[in-house]
Order: structure tokens, then sequence, then C-alpha cells
């Protein structure tokens, strides 16, 4: 990369780190509240294992409400929650919380979307086997369900990619917030164009990787 | 226990005819759906151990929720439903699961899990009732070969062929050791030839694991195929229930003649008829389909009646039919001469014992 600097250079591999950071650690959180509300809002939908107005209601509402709040505004929002978990509101890893929310509650959406992909027969034969609730969820539900699952993670994490960019706004790293700075407020082509090639890499790498661990977790 | 599986069940020939207990019974069974249609109207049935019953019926009829009532799959709003002497409303949650792993159930999908091996798609029941891995092992290795798929053993559902994939589904729903089958159109996806491939499993299991079995189809071929008795759904309710034999030779209700006719082809073609050369001056002509059952049924009646009562007969169509194991024709004949004797002709046939229904010429 003889066309930047060896400053310019370091400060886009560090970029770079920050945004894997950044989406790495937020999809992380995502996945791991998303899936338990998904599974929660699936199970308890009507016609599902436990019907359960009273939670899916509410749960539904704080799901749809945090996905129509858009990012930018989210972030800012959550300031004092950002505070409260980071311990400050400021910097990568202050920006990995509202991250992690957004992606959390886009998430769940996707991921129930995945479970009710799962054929109800199969369903229906486990329930015919005499299955526990909590087996249909852990040995029929999620299993059948994990190809479809990992590639909603595939979809979440490429838009993580560009929400990692307006971290900058609250003064996070990564490509997205280089790119503003050199390439746009500097007047750095160079910069700019050296950023989006390598999100657009990146992106690349993710969706592939994503499609190929679906294609062998699917028998169909 | 795993040589008990092996072993083939005495032909119930040499065993004496007694009465076995009811395994299945239900007793003013109904169900409303919430939208207020009717599926199940005081529905009561008992089938025997050891029996293949079959409950035939178009769709809408109700005998898809009826299957489901039996494990509880749909609950009856009413009614009784006692499997293997168990009151199944009364038991709680536990009680439940216990008695739905001695009733297996084979699907029209199959329902198998597309990310599981075969092997591990028929362990499945095995493994949520806790039955530990090396026994899970040794239970598909006697299963597999019981049911021709020893060679698939690490194949997925989707490297299957249908008939395939039915193997895999009744080896799961034997995995757990059953004593009752329920057959929810087993075989309905399945072209003719498999079909008959899996309805003559299914009928060897029945002898070997002395199972009980509850199935329900569109078909009535299935149930001729594969059936000891047979009950007719129509509207939630049971029209006609009896021995598949009887069923099928003397069937009471229009809807069940008119799912016994699309096996045995009790109908002639307007068009044929029609062609039928008409009576001379003077003359009746009379149609009528004779049942050829029963210890005349090998006679050669119709030559007969045509000298002794000097007619002519036409023989429209006919043909000659096994159902359960028993033989059986069925001759639509058109007797032409004068009308005392082809009144005395039917007289005479039924005196035999065959069964003489009168038609519209």
């Amino acid at each position: 990369m003889t066309w930047l600097s060896p400053a310019l250079q370091d400060l886009l591999v560090e970029a770079l780190w920050d945004t894997v950071v950044m989406v790495g650690a937020s999809a992380a959180i995502a996945v791991a509240f998303g899936l338990p509300i998904a599974l929660l809002l699936h199970v308890t939908a009507p016609g599902g294992l436990s019907p359960n107005a009273l939670v899916n209601r509410p749960l539904g509402l704080v799901v749809n409400a945090t996905r129509s709040t858009p990012f930018i505004i989210l972030m800012v929002a959550i300031v004092p929650f950002t505070r409260l978990v980071a311990g400050t509101s400021i910097g990568t890893g202050a920006a990995i919380v509202p991250l992690a929310l957004a992606a959390t509650a886009f998430l769940a959406r996707l991921f129930e979307n995945a479970l009710r992909e799962v054929d109800r027969g199969v369903i229906e034969a486990a329930r015919a086997m005499g299955a526990t609730r909590l087996q249909i969820v852990a040995k029929v539900l999620v299993p059948e369900a994990l190809p479809g699952l990992v590639a909603a993670t595939t979809v979440a994490l490429v838009s993580l990619v560009g929400f990692s960019a307006m971290a900058g706004a609250v003064g996070g790293g990564g490509l997205g917030d280089l790119g503003i700075r050199f390439g746009y407020q500097r007047f750095m082509p160079e910069v700019m164009a050296t950023v989006v090639v390598i999100l657009i890499l990146f992106v690349q790498g993710l969706q592939s990787f994503g499609d190929w661990l679906v294609r062998r977790l699917s028998h169909r | 226990m795993a040589k008990l599986l092996a072993l083939p069940r005495a032909p119930t020939a040499l065993q004496p005819e007694r009465p076995r207990p009811d395994a299945i019974a239900l007793d003013g069974v109904s169900r409303r759906f919430p939208g207020g249609a009717v599926a199940l109207d005081e529905v009561s049935l008992a089938v025997r151990e050891g029996e293949v019953f079959g409950i035939v019926g178009r769709s809408g009829a109700g005998k898809s929720t009826l299957i489901r009532t039996v494990n509880l799959l749909e609950r009856p709003d009413a009614g009784a439903v006692r499997v293997l002497g168990r009151d199944m409303l009364a038991l709680d949650d536990a009680g439940l699961r216990a008695a739905r792993r001695s009733t297996g159930m084979v699907f029209q999908h199959f329902n198998l899990h597309t990310r599981r091996t075969v092997a591990e798609n028929v362990a499945f029941p095995l493994e949520i009732a806790g039955v530990p891995a090396a026994e899970r092992r040794a239970r598909i290795a006697e299963l597999l070969p019981l049911v021709g798929l020893e060679a698939k053993h690490d194949a997925y559902p989707a490297q299957l062929s249908g008939g395939q994939k039915q193997r895999v589904g009744i080896a799961r729903a034997l995995a757990s050791r059953p004593r009752i089958l329920l057959c929810d159109e087993a075989t309905s996806a399945l072209d003719p030839e498999t079909t008959r491939d899996i309805l003559a499993l299914i009928r060897d299991l029945r002898d070997r694991l002395d199972l009980t079995v509850l199935l329900i189809t569109h078909e009535m071929s299935v149930v001729k195929a594969v059936c000891d008795r047979v009950a007719v759904m129509e509207a939630g309710r049971i029209i006609e229930a009896g021995r598949v034999f009887d069923v099928f030779t003397r069937p009471a209700h229009h809807t069940t003649r008119s799912f016994v006719a699309e096996v045995i082809g009790y109908d002639v073609p307007a068009a044929t008829l029609a062609r039928l050369p008409l009576p001379t001056q003077g003359q009746a002509r009379r149609l009528a389909q004779v049942l050829f059952t029963g210890p005349h049924a090998t006679r050669p009646v119709v030559s007969e009646a045509s000298r002794r009562f000097t007619l002519d007969i036409n023989i429209v169509s006919g043909r000659v039919d096994e159902i359960a194991g028993e033989p059986f024709g069925v001759m639509t004949l058109a007797a032409s001469g004068a009308a005392a004797d082809v009144e005395a002709a039917f007289a005479w046939m039924r005196g035999l014992g065959l069964q003489v229904t009168e038609m519209d010429a």
C-alpha cells in the first residue's frame, strides 16, 4: 500500500482491528441475547409450544421499538446506559453497547423467522414421541433451524459492519471513522478508496464464510 | 429383549380364536375447532390388540383429528380415550409423555430431522427417553435391518427415496418398543408400488412384533391391502364399521359404496349400459349385480340359471378379487326373458347365498 504513508498504514491496521472488535463483540452479545429472545417469542406465539400473549406481546413490542429507532439516534439515546455498562460513553468499547443492542433486536427477529421455517411436522413427531418442551426446543427446534440461524447471523454481521461505521459519532474507531476523518474531512480520496475496498472485501469474506457454513450445516 | 424382536410370532391360524382386549377405546369423543367447525362428533371406536384397524374417509372427514386424539396430540372436548387400559385424559404431563412413548406414530410426510442421519433419526425417541448411547446403538442395529435400511445408516433423509424415508419413520416409531403403531396417511405421499411395499412391511411388523395398528387413509385400496377391520368416516362421524371383507362385500352406506367402488369397480359406465341390446317385445330385461361369496362362489351359476330359467344372460362386467385373504367375485348381469323367469332366477341365486342387487337399467 505504497499510496499511503507508513503512519496512515498503521492507522488503517488499527482501524481494521477496531472494526473487527466492534463487530465481533457486538455480534457475539447479540447472538447470546437474541437467540433466547427469539425462542421466547417463537414459543409463546399463538400456536406455539406454550402460547402466552402476556409474554409475547410486550417482548415483541420492545424488539420492534428497538428496531425502529435509527441507529445513530439509538446510540446517543442510550448514553446513560452505555456509561453504566462500559464505564464510559466514548470510544470503541463504548460503541459496542449500542451496536450490540441494535443487533440483538435485529437478530431476534431474524432468528424468530428462521425458527418459524422449521417443519411443524418434525415438532409434532417429537411431541408424539413424548418429548418435553425443553427437549423439543433443544433437540429439534434449534438444531433444525441451525442453517437458518447461521444465515441470519451472517446478515446481521454484514449490517453491523455498516452500523459500526457510525461509531465515530461517539468517538469510536474503526474503518468507517477513518474514512470520514481522513478520506472526507481531510480530502484524502486514496484513504477513502482504500477504506471502501477493505470494507467490501471484509463483507464479501463474511458473506462467503456464512454461505459456506450454511451449506455445510444443511442437509436438504 | 433384543432376541424378542427377531422372534416371529406364532402363525395366527394356529391360535385358537379368542377375543383380545381393546388396545384403543374411544368413547363418545367429540372435538370442535375454535372456529366452530365440528371435527369429531361423538365418535366411539374399539381397536382390538393385534389387529390392523383402518379408518377411511375423504379429506376433512375428521380422521386426522381422530388418530391424533389417541395420543392426545389433539385433546377432545368430550368423551373418553383409553389406550392399553390407561385413561389418557386423566394423565399428567409426565404420564402422558410415558404413554406416548408406548405408542409409535408414522406420518404422511415422514417428519424426519433433516440434519440427523438415518441412525440418528431412529435414535431420537431413545435419546429423549434417556437411553444410554451404547444401548441406542444396539437398538439401531436391530431396527435398521428390520426395515431393510442397514446400508443407509449414515445417510441423510434428503438422500433417500420416499419409501426409504417412510421406512426410517417406521423404524423410529418402533424404537421404544411400542405396542401400538399409529399411521397417519403413511402411504399417501408414496407411489403405488412403494405403497404396496410399505403396507406389506407394516403387516409383517404387526405379525412379528404383535403390534396393534391404527391407520387412517383416504384410499380404500390401502384398507383392502392391510386392514382387518375398517371404519368409514364422514363429517366427523363413523358411518359404518366392520370386518374389511364384510364392508367391501356388503357396504350399507352410500359413501362406503362409493369408496368400495374405487377399488372393486362396481359401477358400469352409462355408455356401456346404453349399448346393451333392448329386450324383445313382451320380455323383461333386468340388470343385477351378483356378488359371489360363500360355498357356492365357484358354482357355474350363470350358465345354470340360463338353462334352468331359459334366460339370455349378458355378462356386462365381472372380476374376481381377494379381500383380507378371502376370495370373492362380482359380476354385472343383464338377464332377458319372461318377467317371472327373471324374478325366479334372481331368487334362486339368492337361495344359493349369492348377493343379488338389482340396478336401474
